[in-house]
């Protein structure tokens, strides 16, 4: 589990609430949350940056639905490394640029022995396996195992929802 | 696949991360696109009813605020497939779920607003169908852009 060295505070959270459904579409965004929490929109403006310095806001942006913009195939692939180079291997991994999400995950032997997961999207199935081969090819004879688990269907997908 | 033109496909790799910290910040997005603040507006408004954007704010990260976010997989029997996606899909806990390729064939995404609070829902959920429960939780972020261009 990652270490975060920054504590939120009330204002924090309340920031999470009034933001989770989205950034108000008005021409002054920030002004309509700082009425929303009784502050003022500078101490909006800052504490944001300060979020986003700390990492605790990845971004402020738009999250496409990846379907809708044709990436119609979504393959989770997983992977066997060694453990003494997983770590080096999944930052390289992380940065090739067709891998939305890696992560170093715990094996369940013998039933799952795959220690990295690498989410990969493509307009097609060929599209990913291509991609996939790449990674393989990246990860050499430290890798002794992979699959890939294409997903067939969403079953939900709401996010998550934090009580006021 | 959704009817996006051009300018929606500027907008959206133009509002991938980034996003000003100013008094009128879609006016000066607008702007570096050669559009009017209002068009801007209207399109992200149209982009979000049309689910081509399911979001459009800050991005949390939820173990920062507190929170955990655990992946999880279920191996369900075929027939029983059904009746376990409305059992699992209950729990306000699972933020997302997918089928999958493979024995484990129920992908889902465990969301609590304390670390805690994962053990119970996985309790639940095996009590709930009967099934074990196998928890992937993160023990490394690699990181990664968000660059999937639109």
């Amino acid at each position: 589990m990652p270490e975060f060295d920054y504590v939120p505070d009330e204002l924090d959270r309340r920031l999470v609430v009034a933001t989770q459904a989205g950034l108000p579409l008005v021409p002054r965004p920030y002004d309509t949350l700082a009425a929303q929490l009784g502050v003022s929109a500078t101490d909006v403006k800052e504490r944001l940056g300060v979020l986003l310095a700390q990492g605790v806001i990845r971004r402020i942006g738009a999250v496409p639905n990846h379907y809708a913009l044709g990436y119609a195939a979504n393959g989770m692939s997983v992977w066997n490394v060694d453990d003494a180079r997983v770590d080096e291997l999944g930052e390289r991994v992380g940065a090739l640029d067709f891998v939305t999400h890696c992560y170093r995950r715990p094996r369940h032997v013998p039933a799952w022995p795959y220690n990295l997961f690498a989410m990969v999207h493509g307009r097609s199935r060929d599209e990913v396996d291509e991609k996939i081969a790449s990674i393989a090819r990246l990860l050499g004879d430290a890798c002794a195992g992979h699959d890939v688990l294409f997903s067939t269907r969403i079953l939900k997908k709401t996010g998550l929802r934090i009580s006021g | 696949m959704a009817e996006i033109d051009d300018l929606d496909r500027r907008i959206i790799n133009a509002l991938q991360g980034g996003f000003p910290l100013v008094d009128e910040p879609y006016r000066e997005v607008a702007e570096t696109l050669g559009i009017t603040e209002g068009e801007l507006i209207r399109r992200l408004e149209d982009l979000l009813a049309r689910r081509v954007l399911t979001r459009f704010g800050p991005m949390f990260q939820v173990e920062a605020m507190g929170g955990a976010f655990v992946l999880a997989a279920l191996a369900v029997p075929e027939a029983r497939f059904d009746e376990v996606t409305l059992l699992v899909n209950s729990l306000p806990e699972v933020a997302h779920n997918y089928r999958r390729e493979h024995a484990l064939n129920m992908w889902f995404v465990l969301a609590t607003e304390t670390p805690q609070g994962i053990g119970d829902a996985v309790a639940r959920i095996e009590s709930l169908t009967g099934l074990p429960v196998h928890a992937f939780p993160k023990e490394r972020e690699y990181f990664v852009e968000m660059k999937l261009a639109a």
